[in-house]
């Protein structure tokens, strides 16, 4: 590519603390899933604006409730998302997510749905929903580096042509833009094993390393172990990934990995949902391999731009992220083309290659920014997936 | 390149005892265009089953209890026999971690 990655820009929003958002959503977030019904009335009284229902927020407690809040008020804090409206059933954890989305500056506002019934609460959020979509309409772009943006990725139904086109797209991306300034992340914990030994080798100093391992661990000890019945052949690698040609876990990791590129290495672990706090750069976050759940979360840790590599076709999105579909399968590419952003099939033939598979991404990433509606976005996927580490009390 | 050098087949390493279909409704008999990906380098070899798109194919004979490498790493042990040119997948390959 020509193109100084250096100093090449976007048209996006510069918002309150200083992050780049290339969506201008206002959004109406319930704390817990008994105020879906209220967000979604709001939402539909005011136009512009965007309720996200969910399955969870009550009687959860200890880190399955940090990692709910975090979610929620990551969420509400992610640079795509202009201003917020929160709806909780009781005042209490209302304001707690109020008051973690009201660090960045932006507008937010908690309506609380007991003493008040629905009809009240879905009466004065719909005046404040109305205010801030005329606030948030308003804003206007202006000319950032696109080194600004927070670019996430994880693929999702596999197969062997993930391994040796799209993840590797994502890869060569990822080696071009991170030493701009770019932050990145990838994750599935599962996901790694059979390669977690090369993963730890792509830490980018000895502390990410060990981190690295521990979490790996951890999962493998408190998750696998406490739950498996006879072994994960059965879930993982998928069905969807078996059709697709993959057979076991270490091919499925080997060709997972490939989405880090050849140069690239990861500066510090994220827990799920967790901001990075190190600078720019490359970042590993613990999170499931299953495609809503992990986007959802990467979306809270600020990440505005998703890349998804996909073989057998996973068709997911996000309600506040672009999620960008990179796919080589021809017959993916044949049957399903409605959800592809990025045809990669060139590669399997020997007349593209990662160089120049990786440039077409970039560029996508670029378009994307300036406002290009993704596949998942044009066909309304809104997949927002909440993670849940036990049973609620 | 031309349309007639596209390969049907490609290996990511060249320690690797697998390859990959890159093409769809490969059949048995197919005189493979094979392309390792890491030097570019070509070679032929004939499948010895329909093969799905994505699907591996045994790059020489291998037995029972033989690693399986791909990307020039271990992703598993055979747990039955594939041919040179035969079908590599879930009847005969096996994690080596769960």
């Amino acid at each position: 590519m020509t193109t100084d990655l250096s100093t090449t820009t976007v048209n996006a929003w510069r918002r309150e603390n200083g992050r780049v958002g290339v969506r201008n959503h206002v959004l109406i977030l319930p704390v817990d899933d008994i105020s879906n019904a209220a967000c979604e009335a709001v939402a539909n009284n005011v136009k512009g604006t965007m309720a996200i229902p969910h399955a969870y927020g009550r009687l959860q407690f200890g880190e399955d409730l940090d990692l709910h809040f975090r979610t929620i008020i990551g969420t509400g804090a992610n640079p795509n998302v202009a201003a917020v409206v929160v709806i909780g059933i009781e005042p209490e954890w209302t304001k707690v997510i109020v008051d973690g989305i009201a660090e960045t500056g932006k507008p937010v506002e908690g309506f609380w749905i007991e003493q008040n019934g629905d009809f009240e609460t879905i009466r004065k959020a719909s005046w404040k929903a109305k205010e801030y979509v005329h606030w948030a309409t308003e804003l206007q772009k202006e000319e950032v580096p696109l080194k600004d943006l927070w670019v996430s990725t994880k693929c999702g139904e596999s197969d062997t042509t993930t391994g040796l086109s799209s993840c590797p797209t994502v890869g060569n991306m990822y080696d071009k833009l991170l030493p701009h300034g770019l932050y990145g992340v990838f994750g599935e914990t599962s996901e790694i094993t059979g390669a977690e030994h090369i993963c730890a080798k792509r830490a980018a100093n000895p502390e990410a390393a060990e981190k690295f391992m521990k979490t790996f661990q951890a999962y493998q000890d408190e998750v696998i172990e406490p739950f498996k019945t006879s072994d994960l052949s059965d879930s993982q690698p998928t069905k969807g990934n078996i059709l697709g040609g993959l057979t076991t876990i270490e091919e499925k990791a080997l060709g997972n990995l490939e989405k880090i590129g050849r140069t690239s290495t990861y500066i510090d672990v994220l827990g799920p949902a967790e901001t990075p706090a190190k600078g720019p750069g490359l970042y590993f976050m613990d999170s499931s391999s299953a495609a809503a759940e992990c986007v959802t979360l990467m979306a809270a840790g600020g990440y505005v731009i998703h890349t998804f590599p996909t073989g057998q076709g996973n068709v997911v999105g996000n309600p506040i992220v672009p999620v960008i579909k990179i796919s080589g399968n021809p017959r993916t590419l044949r049957t399903m083309a409605e959800h592809i952003d990025v045809d990669v099939t060139g590669v399997l033939r020997r007349d593209m290659t990662i160089d120049q598979a990786g440039d077409a991404l970039i560029d996508m990433i670029r378009r994307t920014a300036n406002g290009r509606f993704t596949a998942a976005e044009a066909l309304g996927h809104r997949e927002f997936s909440m993670t849940k580490l036990y049973r609620s009390a | 390149m031309t349309a007639t050098a596209h390969p049907h087949l490609l290996v990511h390493h060249k320690a690797d005892n697998v390859g990959v279909v890159v093409v769809e409704g490969l059949k048995a008999g197919t005189d493979m265009l094979g392309v390792c990906t890491e030097d570019n380098s070509d070679f032929r070899l004939t499948a010895e089953a329909d093969i799905p798109i994505g699907h591996k194919v045994a790059l020489k004979a291998l037995a029972e209890g033989d690693t399986v490498i791909k990307y020039g790493e271990d992703i598993g042990r055979m747990v039955g026999p594939a041919e040179l040119g035969g079908h590599v997948h879930t009847h005969n390959l096996k994690t080596k971690r769960w």
